[in-house]
């Protein structure tokens, strides 16, 4: 199969970048997307020109480096599908594909579909953890936890941190990303403890790095690859209620 | 590299509350559902138009003796107004500022045509209060009704005042703004709120659009029956 690529090109966070046009061809329909790039990459190569540099790692859907909006949408047209683990047979002779990276002003891109997603660190940093002081290993069990309870954390806790929420907003907000992670903590009596002073914190960092407002949209949960819900963000918001009426000390 | 400020839970930097996002995001909330009662009690209070004139005007006077009481309303409801444009504006200023270079393929995928233009809706909206208020309640643009107002015939003035195909027209319009405003406002408050979950999420966006079909119907059948002679002068 033949397909037309308009790539985002730019060589370092100092240039202002363009699209370019590339062709792709005979592509395998068995080939991932990041795989039909390395064989557009080896062309270039080729041709003398620099391979278009973008983020992967694992290839398998669980590391969150991946990260390219395939024709305006994070991780391409697939349901619950990182772009590292999307089949080109879902494309089709001739088909014109843009690619470019993910867009937001907290997002600095890096080098052409490479962009810095520190700021997503931070947020984990800020308050993304359970304080656990060292001493022997506890008992398994010696907390007990309803499967009601340790399933929501479950779900919550399937986000990779990817940022293709962030990047499908049209406000470019992280909501649906600390939303992830302040239920996953929040729906478990280990991060019951600090969960007022965490959300807070990291609601706190998350303005601070420059993420736009929720405005429910609900682009981020038709993008994320993990189908994290935005019931998570009406819990991350009552959370923060609770925290702003009534802080605890914990 | 410029540094970057990182708060964490022990060195907690307490950020007053409507200062962040979610602060902003209540307040919008919390404003705006009180334009949601105020909108839905005003169209049920002038559907009596329907009535007949005996019964509006009985009701504009109920309001009219309130006294005191209207005038609180009046201006909490003011207060809220300049509140929620206020936040609305700084949000909106904010969320453009958050992608400084746009995409040069954009695509929609579950966001709705009324959640992406609440800006604009809302301030169509605004435009129509000013002109709203001068010409029924300050009696500005259309002199001829101090008369009607003086004698708190309400119904009179609807009636004369919707005979005029032009203000019938942005009436019209500004109901048609109002109504897609409300259409995700009111799935939006609610999950803003955090009273959402899962199963709730779909319904409120059913009662949403719902909600909008029955405020714009509402308020569209009265230009429409005085310009159909439906309701007409006694
Ligand atoms: C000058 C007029 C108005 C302006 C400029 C305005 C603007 C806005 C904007 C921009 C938003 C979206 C905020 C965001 O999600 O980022 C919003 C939300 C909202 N508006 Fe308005 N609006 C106006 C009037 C009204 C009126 C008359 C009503 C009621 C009928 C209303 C009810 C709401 C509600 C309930 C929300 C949802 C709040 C939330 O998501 O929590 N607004 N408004
Ligand atoms: S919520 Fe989904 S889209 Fe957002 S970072 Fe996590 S996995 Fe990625
Ligand atoms: S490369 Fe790891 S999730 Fe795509």
């Amino acid at each position: 199969m033949n397909l037309t690529l308009y790539v985002w090109r730019q060589k370092n966070a100092d240039d202002k970048g363009r699209m370019e046009t590339y062709a792709a061809k005979n592509i395998s329909t068995h080939m991932s997307f990041l795989e039909m790039l390395d064989v557009v990459n080896e062309d270039l190569i080729e041709q003398g020109i620099e391979p278009i540099a973008f983020d992967h790692d694992c290839r398998e859907g669980i590391c969150g480096m991946c990260s390219l909006v395939v024709n305006g949408r994070p991780h391409g047209p697939e349901k619950a599908t990182t772009i590292c683990q999307l089949h080109m047979r879902h494309f089709k002779e001739g088909d014109k594909i843009y690619i470019e990276p993910w867009r937001a002003k907290a997002f600095a891109v890096v080098k052409d579909l490479v962009v810095d997603r520190s700021a997503l660190d931070r947020i984990m940093a800020a308050g993304g953890f359970v304080s656990v002081n060292t001493g022997g290993v506890p008992d398994g069990n010696s907390i007990p936890i309803s499967k009601v309870d340790a399933d929501t954390a479950m779900d919550a806790a399937a986000c990779i941190g990817c940022g293709a929420c962030v990047a499908s907003c049209k406000n470019a907000s992280a909501m649906l990303f600390v939303a992830a992670k302040v239920s996953q903590f929040a729906s478990l009596p280990q991060g019951k403890v600090e969960a007022s002073r965490r959300v807070r914190a990291m609601i706190d960092q998350m303005d601070v790095e420059g993420f736009g407002n929720c405005t429910n949209f609900q682009e981020c949960e038709a993008a994320c690859p993990k189908e994290i819900s935005i019931k998570f963000i009406a819990k991350m918001n009552r959370e923060y209620l609770k925290s702003s009426v009534a802080p605890s000390k914990g | 590299m410029d540094t970057i400020q990182v708060s964490t839970m022990s060195s907690h930097r307490p950020v007053t509350a409507y200062k962040s996002s979610i602060g902003m995001k209540l307040l919008m909330g919390i404003t705006g559902f009180t334009f949601i009662g105020f909108v839905t009690g005003h169209m049920i209070g002038n559907l009596q138009v329907f009535l007949g004139p005996e019964k509006l005007n009985a009701y504009a006077h109920t309001l009219q003796s309130l006294g005191a009481l209207l005038w609180i309303i009046r201006l909490s409801l003011f207060t809220f107004f300049a509140v929620h444009i206020f936040f609305g504006i700084k949000l909106w200023l904010e969320n453009k500022a958050s992608r400084p270079i746009p995409y040069v393929k954009e695509v929609n995928v579950e966001s709705t045509f009324s959640s992406r233009i609440m800006i604009w809706s809302g301030l169509a909206m605004f435009s129509f209060v000013v002109y709203h208020l001068l010409h029924f309640t300050l009696i500005v643009t259309n002199p001829e009704y101090a008369v009607l107002k003086e004698n708190l015939d309400v119904y009179s003035m609807m009636v004369v005042g919707f005979s005029n195909y032009w203000i019938s027209a942005v009436y019209v319009v500004a109901m048609i703004f109002l109504s897609l405003h409300v259409n995700h406002a009111v799935f939006s408050m609610f999950q803003t709120f955090g009273l959402t979950n899962a199963k709730w999420i779909p319904l409120l966006r059913r009662i949403g659009n719902l909600y909008a079909i029955l405020i714009l119907v509402g308020y569209v059948s009265m230009p429409i029956a005085v310009l159909l002679n439906i309701i007409t002068l006694h």
